[in-house]
């Protein structure tokens, strides 16, 4: 077995030297009712090369996106990933290392986070930011939980525009901690519906945007007025790449952020695994939940990081920490922090621009379809159509010509009002003739 | 002195010692260079990347737009490199030397699940493409839920969570739920035993649950006349982990199963040791209702740094009903995802997180449980258990262990009474360790034992390699002991490491003055 390095003559000589005569004498505290004497019913053994065969044979089964005109988001983008990335977080110094708890061997990985912490507060504008957590939707979660400990409120208004995965996640983990939620019903443009919400016991209100529509809102008016009634505004952003061009949530006012950063570095992989960008004020840092990277200095006073402020974590709290996270996303937060430093500003106020430019460029060519409605109003790289007919039926249909047309609104949301709704997501990695076929496609399938 | 052709000398000359200690001129060590922050180069002009700066107004968009400053600096790819190469020298690696953090499972990553993460048509497929266009992810994850049933013996499991705490969560929610439907939901404690990894109770506090706990025995076990005295009616479930954190069988989980479910609660099981006993005991056999499972350990996807795990949860039949959306059904006619729990299941509990889970873990995972399948799986914890129990009778004659009879598990524990009468602590000594190069030991966890030293080899580890570890251990250990009577040798302690990096951290300046982001 390619995986196991003891042979039979290793496991003879250490057996003699443990006192025991057979590797069944090492397993006698399992009750005898419970051992399995032969393999259980599975398939045995098998070398790399049958492995690599069954596998493939399921990949091959799938429509590659990299192979087709491709306009799927909602939450999840496609974008360019400089080769570079992968083969950096495949090092085994990164790959196969362990949470960094002893600092003196683990400098490359903290040094690491506390990039990439600073790339994520500057990029959303915030003062501090934690070491990453699983995804934007359960920082999201995280989020209205942090709320609840710093206001004392009890409940969390979610406006119509927040991706329903997350508007049902938050549900999951906000009820499971006893707190009462208000999802708005979901409309392309009705952030500042929120306002209309905030009562006396309302620890937060959260917002998105770009929102699951595509809508891009200023939200500094919304947080001045949440916060003057004393909620928290908690800004959620799924396509991180917007943030090369639109206003930061920092600047708009937003309390908490929570950001899905797939879009850098993260490749798609059916979902995840992905990463979460959490970011908040200064004065809320002790209620961050998760992993925290800072600065310190060793014994001869050289700079140095380490994992700060445990005493907020499970480890060390138990049951009193502010969260019972113990793992953050820490490969792909490499991942993310290496494609954000290739980037930099320049790179990635470049491909944000592309993004806006060649999404107008299709909304203005769907537009001019009879029976097509353009719904969003302004946008980044993402908006909706409605559709004259079922968008489910549609995107099935333009499955069957080779193109991935876009996320029915129902996928997420069941509800026959948005029977028609198509949201569309246009990244730089999507060319003219893409454009092309997809418009031909849907005037053929409409 | 010994001259080659060119009249370059051949050998080290022999120069005077000198007794100040070499400090190099550029802050590194030789080939371990000194690296700035990315932030410290100050190039905010460069990129990496080959964009276009395309000339457009995005008008509409009025003052929603960026100003042109975002503070982040870009790197040419080659800077990038080195930056990143250089950095990542710092750092252990299970690939480097043995990794013995114990209850963390460091084992071996096999290439192969790299390399089929990212095929395409695995890497780069979308989460919400038609069904109909990822019917092979789909087959994946219902084949990847077969293998983890089977070996599990459980007839449920939610693949979604994200992490072993995210499992817990998960787990802690069918229970709350299924107790709801009951009309139990007065039931708000759940026992925990003192020895439990720390997310076990803030994951039942999370919930809303009070935290009742449970003492050991003197042999580090679940102590059953305290577990009986402590059901009460008010009791949700049992969170335990088994083999415990002190790497020992509950020989009575049978019994304490039994308890449990005759009480009306369920039994939790923290499934971060299941590594120890894969494909020789079935938790479903042992009256599990719930389990998380860390990929990442038992089936060695990668720990990155931190991460990402992935905590699929096996359910028994009383809890798989409230399992959280979404799941994959097989029509017979293919596969497909059901998102919103209407049709098999209106009882879901809710759902962990947007999307499926971590389906770059499930690849990776499922292929290890391929390569290896039943045989290699159950030789797996053979070995694992096998090395552990190597390591405890080669080093219990001069370090202490604290539960001496009977064999561990996949985990050998030693605690630090050995040390008594010297000056030097379970973190001096694993420090120690890390200037003869190997990771230090998991200390001070779990916390029923003092100084508790935690040392988990994995079934990955060659007898040679053992032998190396075990040899310098020992000879470390001899040196610990040494210091009562020669003084000078606890400095090689208390200052350790030496070689490593970096020195000892300030962590106490760290917390009192957090400065978590540069400038």
């Amino acid at each position: 077995m390619r995986y196991l390095p003891l042979n039979g003559a290793d496991r003879a000589q250490m057996l003699a030297t443990i006192g025991v005569k057979s590797v069944d004498d090492l397993f006698v505290d399992v009750p005898a009712s419970a051992r399995l004497t032969a393999p259980v019913n599975l398939p045995r053994y098998a070398g790399e090369m049958e492995v690599e065969a069954q596998i493939r044979a399921m990949a091959a089964k799938n429509l590659s996106p990299s192979r087709v005109p491709f306009f799927v988001g909602a939450g999840a983008y496609r974008h360019h990933v400089p080769s570079t990335v992968d083969h950096i977080i495949q090092r085994s110094e990164f790959l196969t290392s362990y949470t960094p708890y002893q600092p003196e061997i683990a400098q490359g990985t903290l040094q690491v986070l506390f990039e990439f912490q600073t790339q994520v507060a500057r990029l959303t504008g915030m003062p501090v930011a934690n070491a990453s957590l699983y995804d934007g939707s359960t920082a999201a979660a995280e989020g209205v939980l942090m709320a609840q400990r710093i206001t004392k409120r009890n409940k969390a208004v979610m406006s119509g525009g927040l991706h329903p995965h997350y508007t049902h996640t938050v549900e999951t983990l906000a009820h499971a901690v006893g707190m009462e939620t208000e999802a708005l019903t979901p409309a392309v443009d009705a952030e500042a519906e929120v306002l209309k919400h905030i009562d006396k016991d309302t620890a937060c209100v959260v917002v998105q945007t770009p929102n699951v529509f595509g809508t891009a809102t200023d939200l500094t008016k919304i947080a001045a007025a949440a916060q003057a009634a004393g909620a928290l505004l908690i800004v959620v952003v799924t396509e991180v790449m917007s943030l090369g061009l639109l206003k930061s949530p920092g600047e708009m006012g937003a309390d908490i952020v929570a950001v899905e950063g797939q879009s850098i570095g993260v490749p798609l992989s059916f979902g995840g695994p992905y990463v979460g960008l959490f970011a908040a004020k200064e004065k809320y840092l002790r209620q961050m939940p998760g992993r925290l990277c800072g600065e310190t200095v060793d014994a001869d006073g050289e700079r140095g990081f380490v994992l700060t402020l445990s005493t907020r974590e499970q480890h060390i709290r138990r049951d009193k920490a502010t969260s019972n996270i113990c793992t953050n996303s820490g490969l792909c937060a490499l991942a993310f922090s290496i494609h954000m430093s290739l980037l930099g500003q320049e790179g990635l106020k470049r491909v944000a621009k592309i993004n806006y430019a060649k999404a107008h460029a299709l909304k203005d060519q769907l537009a001019v379809i009879a029976g097509v409605d353009v719904l969003t109003p302004r946008f980044f790289n993402e908006f909706t159509v409605k559709l004259p007919k079922s968008a489910a039926e549609v995107v099935e249909a333009l499955a069957s010509k080779g193109i991935l047309g876009g996320v029915p609104f129902t996928r997420l949301h069941k509800d026959e009002a948005f029977d028609n709704h198509l949201i569309i997501a246009v990244t730089e990695t999507v060319s003219d003739t893409d454009m092309s076929a997809f418009v031909a496609a849907l005037k053929e399938v409409l | 002195m010994s001259m080659n052709a060119v009249g370059r000398p051949t050998r080290p000359e022999d120069v005077a010692e000198t007794s100040v200690e070499f400090k190099s001129l550029t802050g590194g060590k030789g080939l371990l260079q000194y690296e700035r922050l990315i932030f410290e180069k100050k190039d905010y002009t460069r990129t990496g990347v080959d964009f276009a700066d395309i000339d457009i107004m995005p008008s509409d968009l009025g003052d929603l737009v960026r100003g042109d400053d975002l503070g982040l600096p870009g790197l040419a790819e080659p800077e990038a490199m080195r930056h990143y190469v250089r950095l990542s020298q710092k750092n252990h690696a299970i690939d480097l030397a043995l990794y013995p953090l114990g209850s963390c499972t460091m084992k071996h990553n096999p290439r192969l699940n790299e390399k089929m993460a990212r095929l395409e048509g695995i890497g780069d497929i979308h989460p919400l493409q038609p069904a109909s266009t990822v019917q092979g992810a789909l087959e994946l994850m219902d084949t990847l839920a077969h293998w983890l049933k089977t070996l599990t013996g459980m007839p449920a499991v939610a693949l979604s969570p994200k992490a072993g705490a995210h499992g817990e969560l998960c787990g802690l929610l069918a229970i709350k739920a299924a107790h709801e439907a009951k009309g139990q939901g007065h039931r708000r404690t759940v026992l925990v035993p003192s020895s439990a990894h720390g997310t076990n109770p803030a994951t039942a506090a999370f919930v809303g649950y009070s935290v009742r706990e449970i003492a050991q025995t003197a042999d580090g076990r679940v102590d059953l006349a305290d577990l009986k005295s402590k059901i009460t009616d008010d009791v949700a479930a049992i969170m335990l982990t088994n083999p415990n954190t002190c790497g020992l069988f509950e020989r009575d989980i049978v019994d304490i199963a039994k308890l449990i479910h005759d009480a009306g609660a369920y039994f939790y099981c923290d499934g971060a040791n299941f590594n120890a006993i894969v494909g020789r005991v079935r938790p479903g056999d042992l009256g599990v209702d719930a389990m998380h499972i860390n990929l990442h350990k038992t089936f060695s996807t990668p720990h990155g740094g931190g991460g990402p795990g992935a905590g699929p949860v096996v359910l028994s039949e009383a809890l798989a009903a409230y399992a959280p959306t979404p799941w994959v059904v097989s029509t017979g006619n293919g596969y497909a995802l059901e998102e919103f729990g209407e049709e098999a299941s209106a009882a879901n509990f809710g759902r962990m997180c947007a999307f499926h889970g971590q389906m770059g873990m499930y690849v990776r995972a499922l292929t290890y449980m391929l390569s290896h399948g039943s045989d290699g799986l159950r030789q797996v914890a053979e070995d694992a258990v096998l090395n552990a129990n190597y390591i405890k009778a080669s080093l219990q004659d001069i370090m202490s262990v604290p539960f001496p009879d009977g064999p561990c598990m996949h985990e050998a524990l030693f605690d630090d009474k050995w040390l008594e009468g010297t000056q030097v602590t379970t973190l001096d000594f694993a420090k120690a360790m890390i200037d003869e190069g190997f990771h230090p030991m998991t200390m001070y966890f779990p916390l029923v034992v003092h100084g508790a030293m935690l040392i988990e080899p994995t079934e990955t580890e060659s007898k040679a390699e053992l032998d190396r570890f075990i040899d310098t251990l020992r000879a470390l250990a001899a040196t610990a002991l040494a210091t009562k009577n020669n003084a000078d040798e606890v400095a090689r302690f208390k200052n350790a490491p030496h070689l490593a990096p970096t020195r000892r951290l300030d962590e106490t300046k760290a917390a009192r003055q957090p400065k978590l982001t540069y400038g």
